[in-house]
């Protein structure tokens, strides 16, 4: 397939580092909307700060570059507003789970019809490796210099229990699952977050001495397992390990559908 | 005669990365000084793996099938 007709090719060469895998997930949302069919006109991409937020700005989509961790409050907006739009959120670890994180708990509990790509790399790579929510225990980061001591959140985990219609993780390098995972996600009506596990290799590789971009999907390759297999292992196998698959894929009523019903019901109050 | 996927790299757009070169099942490509060098076109079996791992957008491999049936 030509990607070079959904992209503004203008703005590339993108900023993204040399082996950063943001490109690799980019690259698999466009295949998906290339195999869906769907009218360039007709999504709507919407990102808040960050490395992966500057995704939007590649794209030759209707897009939004919004404040930091408040993509998905925009994205309610556009959606209530347009329901006709396919409304894409792409947003990082820092950014969908440390300054916005209330908003996407709060915006998968409502399971408003807005699928969220979360490219998940460990830290806040654009501002200078700051430790971020999933930063995992005792790895380095400029403000943890000695470890971070804190524990990890686990976003698939997160966005399952606050009651999102649709949770999967994959890996960058895992480009398969990563397409079914994201097709999934885009053609589910609901909350649907796919979480990918990306490599920074400038701002964590670098600092936790897990090499380049090359080094860290290679790990990758080598240390992921499906969610089935993890089924029955003790935590101290599953060290080190990516657990990848699909986490929640259920079906409910979403936002609009509840919101028609309170519609329906104030305009027969009112009569 | 057997025909080949046709790999075309855009060196304006590559960063040297290196995914293609480790990656590539067939070992199609080796690093250059700056760039990937394809050294092997002829093992190419059109996998797409490179041009799907590329995060610069930079591979481009085409398939001659793909071609002739848009003709």
């Amino acid at each position: 397939m030509d990607y070079l007709q959904y992209l503004r090719k203008d703005k590339m060469p993108h900023i993204w580092c040399d082996g950063c895998g943001h490109g690799i997930v980019l690259k698999s949302i466009l295949r998906v909307i290339d195999k869906l069919g769907w009218d360039k006109n007709n999504i709507a991409m919407i990102s808040g700060i960050g490395c992966s937020s500057r995704t939007p700005g590649y794209v030759d989509f209707n897009t939004l570059h919004t404040t930091h961790g408040r993509g998905l409050t925009f994205a309610t907006g556009l959606k209530i507003a347009r329901p006709d739009l396919h409304v894409i959120v792409v947003s990082g670890d820092g950014d969908a789970t440390a300054i916005g994180g209330n908003h996407f708990i709060h915006a998968a509990r409502r399971n408003i019809d807005i699928s969220v790509i979360i490219y998940n790399n460990y830290i806040y790579g654009m501002t200078g490796g700051q430790v971020s929510p999933t930063t995992p225990g005792g790895k380095k980061a400029s403000t943890t210099p000695y470890g971070n001591p804190d524990t990890p959140f686990d976003i698939s985990r997160l966005a399952q229990a606050a009651g999102a219609a649709y949770v999967a993780r994959s890996t960058a390098f895992h480009v398969g699952k990563m397409d079914r995972y994201i097709e999934q996600a885009f053609t589910k009506t609901g909350f649907s977050v796919v979480e990918v596990l990306t490599p920074c290799p400038t701002s964590y590789g670098r600092r936790n001495k897990e090499g380049r971009g090359v080094d860290m999907l290679m790990y990758q390759k080598q240390n992921s397992i499906g969610i089935e297999q993890a089924k029955g292992k003790t935590a101290e196998e599953l060290k080190g390990k990516y657990i990848t698959g699909v986490f929640v894929d259920k079906e409910q009523a979403d936002y609009r559908q509840r919101y028609d019903e309170v519609i329906k019901k104030a305009s027969k109050l009112n009569k | 005669m057997k025909k080949n996927a046709e790999i075309t790299i855009n060196e304006q757009w590559c960063k040297s990365c290196e995914i293609c070169v480790a990656f590539c099942p067939q070992k199609v490509y080796e690093m250059g000084r700056f760039y990937p060098k394809i050294v092997r076109p002829e093992d190419c079996t059109a996998c797409m793996l490179c041009e799907k791992l590329c995060p610069d957008f930079a591979i481009t491999v085409t398939v001659p099938d793909k071609i002739e049936k848009s003709q």
